[in-house]
């Protein structure tokens, strides 16, 4: 034993040291899935024992199986299979149906998503690399006591460059976009089409998980979509140098990065992003009684200074009417009450008239004055014939029917 | 001048200081690190390999080559983002056959030099190629034209750097 270890002193030496890096490996390396990542040495392990696992209970399965399915209970089973999925294809049917109902909700809630706005960044100087052309890495001069955590964004004034990968007391690693590891939420600005941009081994920039359905051209800009969580959406990542078409359903999109990786020298770190929510527009929420009665003719207003000619019809009304008609035009208020003035529509204005305000300022003007203008009602009759301003004679005979007479 | 092949006794086997011993290697990390950003072109040379296989012929110990080799790789994994151990595991092999070919060869002269380093950059790459797609499961792609050229550039700088280091050995 002893002459054999003397004797290869120097192979099994060399075979310990080997192996000790191999298991290091093994511990350190974690093989990622789509919802994990899992120790190297775990999944040899896992890998060792799971095919006789699966080859039992495959045996097990099938005799049972051959059992249940077959001999004792003839075509049962399948029938009350079938009679449950039919249950829940209605439950189904039921819940989209409760869902249609409530869908101009669900939209407005939709509005509120939160967008995150760079409220923080640290300047940094590239101190140096990783020095290999298969790991693309740089190392800043900021460290974890200047407040630099791992997953942080690194960004130059053209772009993105990359995330924090290792944080060190007054140094960091960052790992570049160009770097096969590498993966970043982009859009297309034009097209809006989401994708990932990866680096390949060659140190180029690619965008995948476009399909080969889509268009997408040359010059086109690259944006980053937030997804990541990582950067902030609408960060420029490069533009689209080439398009080729892929051997799998997706298209080969090479980008050409905004930021020179190859010069760097000063970077922002991301420190701090906030997430705000989107500002809704002026009018609010709207409801959809407010946008039909937007929709619908409304009573014109009173005269300002008891004037013989009639206020023009509210704007709200706009198809069809005239601009000469509406001197002094108001903006609809969204909630407010409409009143409606046009006689196809007069069964449930008529009421309104004979009990409103607008109705007692109509009184007032024919009472004490003359016939006022004639008041074109406005609908969606183009061709009615124009109302004279408000300071033309009230002698011109109406040509059409009285604003209060319904037909 | 061809290789000479000479008994294990004719071949003289030198020893460093160890300030040489740690300030050589960690220099050559150093400037692994920070030439690339001033020269993108320089990161197709492995200094730290050079120095591996420098120090592993003189050594001519194949365990001493091979924890030269082993320790050097492993820093280097250090400052780059892939795991610990694949430019380790590579450099150990380099280490462990370079020492055993210094025991059985005299390679002082230039063109030994240059053959031995070009033979044994392409073998490190070959090594790190597969440690890295069959462990670490990188996507790395292998193209002969890029690492012949490579080990040429990488064994010219080589001959130059073995001729400067050569100062610092001491005859046991």
């Amino acid at each position: 034993m002893e002459s054999v270890f003397g004797r290869y002193k120097n192979l099994i030496v060399l075979v310990g040291v080997l192996f000790a890096q191999v298991l290091g490996l093994a511990v350190q390396v974690k093989r990622t899935t789509d919802t994990e990542s899992s120790r190297l040495i775990r999944i040899w392990a896992v890998s060792a024992v799971t095919p006789f696992e699966k080859a039992l209970v495959w045996v097990q399965t099938g005799t049972g199986n051959l059992w249940h399915n077959y001999f004792y209970l003839r075509g049962v089973r399948a029938e009350n299979r079938e009679l449950k999925q039919q249950i829940e294809q209605l439950r189904l049917a039921q819940i989209r149906l409760n869902e249609d109902a409530q869908q101009a909700r669900r939209l407005q809630v939709l509005f509120g998503f939160k967008e995150q706005f760079i409220s923080k960044t640290m300047p940094a100087q590239v101190i140096g690399s990783g020095g290999s052309e298969q790991s693309r890495v740089i190392f800043i001069d900021k460290g974890e006591s200047d407040g630099v955590r791992p997953d942080m964004a690194v960004i130059t004034v053209q772009g993105i460059v990359g995330k924090v990968l290792k944080v060190f007391r007054a140094s960091s690693q960052v790992l570049l976009i160009d770097d096969q590891s590498s993966g970043v939420g982009a859009i297309l600005e034009k097209s809006r089409l989401q994708g990932i941009v990866r680096g390949t081994p060659a140190g180029e920039v690619v965008l995948e998980k476009i399909m080969t359905d889509e268009a997408v051209q040359a010059g086109e800009e690259v944006r980053t979509s937030g997804g990541d969580r990582i950067f902030p959406k609408g960060l420029p990542v490069g533009v689209v140098s080439r398009v080729s078409n892929g051997a799998d359903l997706f298209l080969n999109i090479h980008v050409r990065p905004s930021a020179n990786l190859n010069k760097l020298e000063e970077v922002l770190v991301v420190t701090k992003v906030e997430e705000k929510e989107s500002v809704l527009s002026e009018n609010g929420q709207v409801r959809a009684v407010d946008v039909l009665a937007q929709r619908l003719p409304s009573v014109p207003d009173k005269p300002p200074n008891g004037s013989e000619a009639a206020a023009p019809p509210n704007p709200g009304v706009s198809s069809g009417v005239p601009a000469a008609a509406k001197p002094a035009a108001q903006k609809p208020n969204v909630g407010a009450p409409v009143q409606v003035t046009n006689p196809i529509a007069s069964q449930p204005a008529a009421p309104a008239r004979k009990s409103g305000g607008q109705a007692a300022g109509l009184k007032s003007a024919t009472e004490q004055h003359p016939a006022p203008a004639p008041i074109t009602v406005s609908g969606p009759d183009a061709t009615a014939p124009k109302p004279k301003p408000p300071s033309a004679p009230p002698d011109t005979p109406p040509s059409a029917p009285a604003p209060d007479g319904p037909q | 001048m061809p290789i000479t092949y000479t008994s294990g006794e004719q071949v003289e086997v030198f020893r460093f200081s160890i300030p040489v011993t740690v300030l050589v290697p960690v220099t050559a990390l150093f400037l692994q690190a920070w030439l690339p950003r001033q020269f993108p072109f320089f990161a197709m040379f492995d200094l730290p390999l050079l120095v591996t296989i420098f120090f592993s012929i003189s050594r001519r110990n194949p365990i001493s080559g091979l924890l030269t080799g082993s320790a050097i790789g492993i820093f280097q994994d250090a400052l780059t983002g892939l795991p610990i151990g694949v430019y380790g595991i590579a450099k150990t092999a380099v280490g462990y056959l370079a020492s055993s070919l210094g025991v059985k060869l005299d390679v002082e002269n230039a063109g030994a030099r240059l053959l031995v380093t070009l033979v044994f950059y392409v073998v490190h790459e070959i090594v790190y190629f597969m440690v890295a797609r069959g462990l670490v499961a990188l996507s790395l792609q292998w193209s002969w034209r890029h690492e012949l050229w490579a080990a040429l550039a990488n064994a010219t700088v080589g001959v130059i750097l073995f001729f400067a280091l050569d100062r610092f050995k001491q005859r046991t």
